[in-house]
């Protein structure tokens, strides 16, 4: 495919349909419209439906519906929107429903300023429903890159049967950037599983390898329950005591024993650095030419971009942190993710650089904190 | 003697249409209407002959949001208030598939009340079919959309304030072009209306009037399961009737028929010729 100018939103979109993405309802707000207005216009092209629905709690519905069916679907928002949707995420998470919920972090709380960057999603991506659950969320930093963790967010939710969040931020969905988009032959997609077993054996949340349940679209021949109570095999529900936690516990472990699988990172210049700096989203640029900014100043500065930023890469900051004197942990926001990383390398070796005024932060100031740890020292 | 011949048929309902695997009883109290308007939609789709693969029934939260689990179609108990918007879209994705929505009044006028007026407006191809008992009876008799003025509920100590919704009346000014009104007391014609409204082109609205004796009915005095059904009966009159009633007459009756029944186009056929139209300009 030739080059071309292209949004966030646009990329984002673009990946959705390369996925296999044939379904997608959402409601208007700044600054994930175009990936709604994009939709309108290229689903039907692709034999894909498109649906505006009432808000954003019958959008999310509306996603779940169409997965029940079998499409790939998937919804697009903004931290309002984002907030409204919690409980049918966690419905998702607990039917086990494939599904792609798009956010577009703009500066909250509230109606905040919505066509401000922010990264203050962060937490509410990962708990924002209510109970214990699964979560994957992946954040892009750049055009290029929201195409391909799109089309990432769709796989790993029809690999596990999960709801994915894709948590871009408005510099992200706004931007746009000369972008090369991989050929369509070479883009791998994964199909959801299905079973093999004739209908009047099938039990839809039966415990198969790997812990993902086979579930079926509705229409095939398979007629089953699916509910948000707690359930047993067979889809109805239980309030045995010993069916409700194994499963709970069941539906966390198909996602933390795949680790490997769904941990996506950038690293380099780990190996001989004294400081580390760890981002995400929009921030990973400024974080990123920060780094080179230090290593032209002969500083050994480590650089990890985190990708899946939910689950957090544990033990990949772990390992890369072991050796080191000093975290710098630029965001968006008045620190989030850092609660993880300082969780696992220790408060006393953690930077925290936070703006959440509704500007990037820039490669300076975590310079700055790059330095001044040097100072300390 | 059809009644009688109809018999043997009858019996085999529950084996062709209740799930075998699912442990019985139900959930529901002795003397409830809501298993009277399940035995309709199983009589309905039955009459009509459709393949149960072909046939799903969604709900929303409330004891009428139970119902699903006991039937062998492909059934979904979603969220509070959001079964239409669930059913949306899987209707769009599987619109040869006959998508039949239970609520209850809560759920489908309170807290989705939005998604009820918006799917009507929208004209989407589902059946929706509101169990109105007049209150919240999984929790216990809290006041809803529907409960009469001056009703005492647990909400409502010293006596409802509010005016209920009239779910026929709402369903046909939010542009539904079917919609009925029985009563589980009137049994045949309720399967009569979920038959026409399985059948309809477009979003078919059924308000199936019930009660709840164990809350509501209890605090209020209204008798016991039974006495509601009577009352049913007694205070009910067909849209014939009620023609010829003054206001004044029509006061605290309820009036069963169809609403309205005309022809609107439903919202998947359009969208089938959007892609048409989408794929042409593409090429």
């Amino acid at each position: 495919m030739s080059a071309r100018l292209m949004q966030g939103d646009e990329a984002c979109a673009e990946g959705a349909l390369a996925a296999g993405c044939r379904f997608f309802a959402g409601y208007p707000i700044t600054p994930a419209t175009e990936i709604a207005e994009i939709m309108a216009r290229r689903l039907p092209q692709v034999g894909g439906k498109f649906i505006q629905m009432e808000d954003e709690i019958g959008s999310i519905a509306a996603v779940i519906g169409a997965s029940v069916g079998g499409a790939k679907a998937m919804t697009a928002t903004s931290g309002p929107g984002f907030s409204l949707m919690q409980e049918n995420i966690g419905y998702a998470a607990m039917a086990e429903i494939p599904c792609v919920i798009v956010d577009v972090q703009r500066l909250g709380p509230s109606t905040g300023r919505p066509t401000s960057p922010a990264q203050g999603d962060v937490m509410q991506a990962r708990w924002g429903t209510h109970g214990d659950h699964p979560m994957i969320a992946l954040s892009p930093s750049s055009v290029r890159e929201t195409f391909d963790l799109t089309v990432q967010a769709f796989n790993f939710a029809e690999q596990y049967h999960t709801p994915v969040i894709l948590l871009m931020d408005e510099v992200i969905g706004h931007m746009r950037e000369r972008v090369e988009l991989p050929d369509p032959a070479t883009i791998k997609r994964v199909e959801r599983a299905g079973t093999t077993v004739p209908p009047e054996w099938y039990k839809p949340y039966e415990n198969f390898p790997a812990d993902v349940p086979p579930l079926v679209p509705f229409g095939e021949g398979y007629r089953y329950h699916i509910t948000g109570l707690h359930h047993d095999e067979r889809g109805y529900p239980t309030e045995r005591p010993d069916e409700v936690q194994p499963w709970l516990e069941r539906i966390v472990r198909k996602i933390e024993r795949s680790l490997s699988d769904i941990l996506l990172y950038d690293q380099d210049g780990i190996e001989d650095a004294e400081t580390l700096v760890i981002a995400y989203g929009g921030t990973a640029r400024s974080a990123r030419h920060a780094v080179e900014l230090a290593r032209e100043r002969g500083r050994k500065v480590g650089f990890l971009k985190l990708k899946t930023i939910w689950p957090f890469a544990e033990e990949v900051v772990e390992h890369a942190a072991e050796r080191l004197h000093h975290v710098v942990v630029p965001e968006m926001n008045l620190g989030q993710l850092v609660l993880e990383v300082e969780r696992v390398v220790g408060r006393h070796k953690v930077r925290r650089v936070n703006r959440a005024d509704g500007e990037m932060i820039q490669p300076a100031e975590i310079l700055a904190a790059i330095e001044e740890w040097e100072w300390v020292r | 003697m059809g009644k009688v011949s109809k018999q043997p048929h009858e019996s085999r309902l529950h084996e062709r249409y209740l799930r075998h695997s699912k442990k019985f009883p139900n959930v529901w109290c002795a003397g409830c209407g809501i298993g009277i308007v399940l035995g309709a939609i199983i009589r309905a789709v039955d009459g009509l002959q459709l393949d149960k693969d072909d046939v799903a029934l969604l709900s929303g939260i409330g004891c009428t949001g139970r119902m699903p689990v006991y039937v062998d179609f492909n059934t979904l108990h979603t969220t509070h208030g959001r079964a239409l918007a669930f059913a949306t879209g899987l209707k769009m994705v599987r619109p040869e598939m006959k998508v039949i929505v239970v609520m209850g009044d809560g759920d489908a006028l309170a807290i989705g009340g939005n998604h009820f007026i918006h799917a009507a407006r929208r004209n989407i191809g589902l059946t929706a079919i509101v169990v109105n008992n007049s209150t919240y009876g999984m929790t216990g008799g809290q006041y809803s959309p529907t409960t009469p003025l001056g009703a005492l509920a647990t909400t409502a100590p010293y006596g409802h304030i509010e005016q209920p919704f009239p779910v026929a009346e709402l369903a046909v000014a939010a542009g539904a072009p079917f919609v009925a009104r029985g009563t589980v007391y009137h049994v045949q014609e309720l399967e009569k209306y979920i038959t026409q409204a399985i059948t309809k082109q477009g979003f078919a609205v059924v308000e199936a009037v019930s009660y709840c004796h164990t809350t509501l009915g209890r605090m209020n005095r209204w008798g016991t399961a039974p006495d509601m059904m009577r009352r049913l009966k007694e205070q009910s009159v067909t849209l014939k009737q009620a023609a010829g009633m003054s206001e004044e007459e029509k006061q605290g009756k309820i009036v069963r028929g169809v609403f309205v029944d005309r022809d609107i186009p439903e919202y998947t056929q359009l969208y089938d010729q959007i892609i048409v139209r989408a794929q042409r300009e593409a090429a």
